[in-house]
């Protein structure tokens, strides 16, 4: 079955049909109202011809009249709406005999929610929505906040704040720290993240690639606020422009207070935000969206961050950026996975796209345990306080996203829980880390 | 055009225990086309909602109004003891508010649906799908048969008072 709503062979809908408990026949009765009369029905799938009835002779069609026939199966479930959906439309020509009716299925569509999951239906049917919106003059929104939300990506901070907080940390064990610049590093930090996010959106929208993407998550296939019509390109460019001007301001301002080394790491920060999607370097089309990922979430933004602070670089710094970096790295590319379709057909040849799915469950299980052995390492070596092994207890997590992928990886919607706990990971082992640091301070 | 009423109180109670009707709609090639939706009942009017996203069968009423709206599935129409029913009629589509004029709606539909609350507070994860028109069903015939068997001639019902 092809689908939303797709078009159906004759016998294959016909086949399909022999799934349901009843039929339903339609047809418009002599005043052009449609009338409608279910009844039991056999189904002949060579022929492609449905049989209903019996029925009472007073309520059928007339012989040779068009008909509809649908057979539909919706279970309501108290507490969640409804699952199971299915259903087929049949058209054809009533041949009535007695209580019967057959009818030859000319014409068929169908949907069953087990094959296009529902999301993906509305995904699809988005152009529909525009036309019939354009029609009657109609504009979709959201709330004030929730359009926010949404344009930015906010929840997907937490790959800002980690790193400078860890930056953070860093300085006060150098007693460096001061809440002033630190408050000033994260809100540059935010800014020019929140740019990225919104520029990211215009040009995956501009190359095709969210349009493409049919089954966007609320992980995958940017924020939608483009292709819902809930905000204009112009909007979003200016939106950008604003972030990037003044997350770029207070970097300048920073550089000038603190030191002007800090306008190189910055002015890297802003180059590689804008080069990972826009063209012509497109680095998350080259497949290196995971490294320019890596290195703007990780050693440049904990750098900056020491740097504001203490007014000079720490190899400290750097070094503990880098599992943090690992791991935003690999959100990056497990919310690559349901996108990859979308992505292909518009040449954004990331990861996923390249690689076959073995070999990205590998690159996932590499990429995690690498972050931990640079963990310990870091201990072992007496880089960082043994405090920090506490992000090990995130390991079950690691191993639940492995889980997910191995059992979900063709399954956008089924896949998302581990796409949420792949952020958690994140997030987690981040604030583990700072607290590792943290608990350090207080007992030395 | 026919003259609409009110239902009898037998079909309107087998409409209130419905969680799934078919709606049928004449489509431009003069072809009926059915989608199963929620009804909704208000003691005159048979209403349901549909997103701007499922809006061909919107285009469909503008151009045609006349519709039915069958109640047809034991599992969709969990009524005590199950009934069958075909109502006729003419239908009004509303489209000029489609964000907020079905949330007029929303009593009668969190009595047959409550977790449309839960739904409708995380409407910014499927912002299209709630932008709804109503479509509004003035019944002006209705088709009864009371143990669902339609092997049987349906009882024929006059409609009770006027619109």
């Amino acid at each position: 079955m092809s689908p939303v709503m797709g078009r159906m062979a004759p016998a294959a809908a016909v086949e399909e049909a022999t799934r349901y408990g009843h039929a339903v026949v339609s047809f418009l009765d002599d005043a052009g109202y449609p009338f409608s009369v279910a009844g039991d029905f056999t189904a002949d799938v060579v022929s492609a011809t449905v049989e209903v009835g019996p029925i009472d002779a007073s309520v059928l069609p007339a012989d040779g009249q068009q008909v509809g026939l649908l057979f539909s199966h919706i279970r309501p479930q108290p507490g969640v709406g409804y699952d199971q959906r299915r259903y087929v439309n049949a058209w054809g020509r009533a041949a009535v005999t007695g209580d019967r009716v057959s009818v030859a299925v000319e014409a068929a569509t169908g949907w069953d929610e087990a094959d296009v999951p529902f999301f993906e239906y509305a995904e699809r049917t988005v152009p529909e929505a525009h036309r019939y919106m354009g029609e009657v003059g109609a504009r979709p929104r959201l709330s004030a906040w929730w359009t926010f939300f949404l344009t930015t990506r906010l929840p997907f901070l937490t790959a800002t704040i980690v790193p400078v907080a860890l930056g953070g940390v860093v300085a006060a064990r150098d007693d460096a720290f001061a809440w002033g610049w630190f408050l000033l590093a994260i809100l540059g930090g935010i800014l020019i993240h929140l740019g990225l996010n919104m520029a990211n959106d215009l040009f995956d929208d501009a190359s095709g690639a969210d349009a493409a993407n049919v089954t966007p998550t609320p992980f995958s296939g940017g924020s939608r606020v483009l292709q819902y019509g809930l905000v204009s390109r112009r909007a979003v460019v200016r939106a950008v422009a604003v972030c990037y001007g003044a997350g770029s301001g207070i970097g300048l301002g920073l550089a000038a207070a603190r030191g002007w080394g800090l306008l190189w790491i910055g002015a890297v920060g802003v180059a590689i935000s804008l080069a990972y999607s826009a063209p012509p370097f497109r680095l998350v089309h080259r497949g290196v969206g995971e490294v320019v990922t890596a290195l703007g979430f990780g050693p440049v933004t904990t750098l900056g961050t020491y740097y504001v602070l203490a007014g000079e670089w720490s190899g400290e710094a750097v070094y503990v950026s880098l599992p943090v970096a690992v791991l935003i790295a690999l959100v990056l590319y497990v919310n690559e996975i349901p996108d990859r379709a979308g992505d292909a057909a518009v040449g954004k040849r990331t990861l996923p796209v390249r690689w076959p799915r073995s070999r990205v469950i590998a690159g996932y299980d590499v990429g995690v345990v690498l972050a931990y052995l640079l963990i310990v390492v870091g201990v072992v070596l007496g880089v960082t306080p043994g405090w920090t092994l506490l992000a090990l207890a995130t390991v079950p997590m690691a191993l639940s996203v492995h889980r997910g992928l191995v059992a979900h990886y063709d399954k956008p919607y089924e896949l998302m829980p581990a796409m949420q706990t792949n952020i958690g990971l994140h997030l987690v082992t981040g604030l583990l880390l700072v607290a590792g640091y943290g608990i350090h301070l207080v007992v030395r | 055009m026919a003259t609409p009423g009110v239902l009898p109180e037998r079909v309107a109670a087998l409409l209130d225990a419905a969680l799934v009707a078919e709606l049928t709609v004449v489509d431009g090639r003069g072809r009926p086309v059915s989608y199963p939706l929620i009804p909704l009942y208000d003691g005159r009017r048979v209403y349901m909602t549909s997103s701007a996203l499922f809006s061909k069968k919107l285009r469909h009423i503008k151009a045609n109004p006349r519709v039915s709206v069958a109640l047809t599935d034991p599992v969709g129409v969990p009524a005590t003891p199950f009934a069958r029913a075909t109502i006729q009629g003419d239908a009004t589509v509303h489209d000029g508010d489609l964000h907020s004029d079905w949330e007029r709606l929303l009593p009668l539909w969190r009595a047959k649906e409550p977790v449309i609350d839960k739904f409708v507070k995380m409407r910014f994860g499927i912002p299209l799908f709630f932008e709804r028109s109503v479509i509004e069903i003035a019944p002006t015939r209705v088709f009864y048969w009371d143990d669902a068997r339609t092997d049987r001639a349906p009882e024929v019902l006059s409609l009770v008072g006027s619109s």
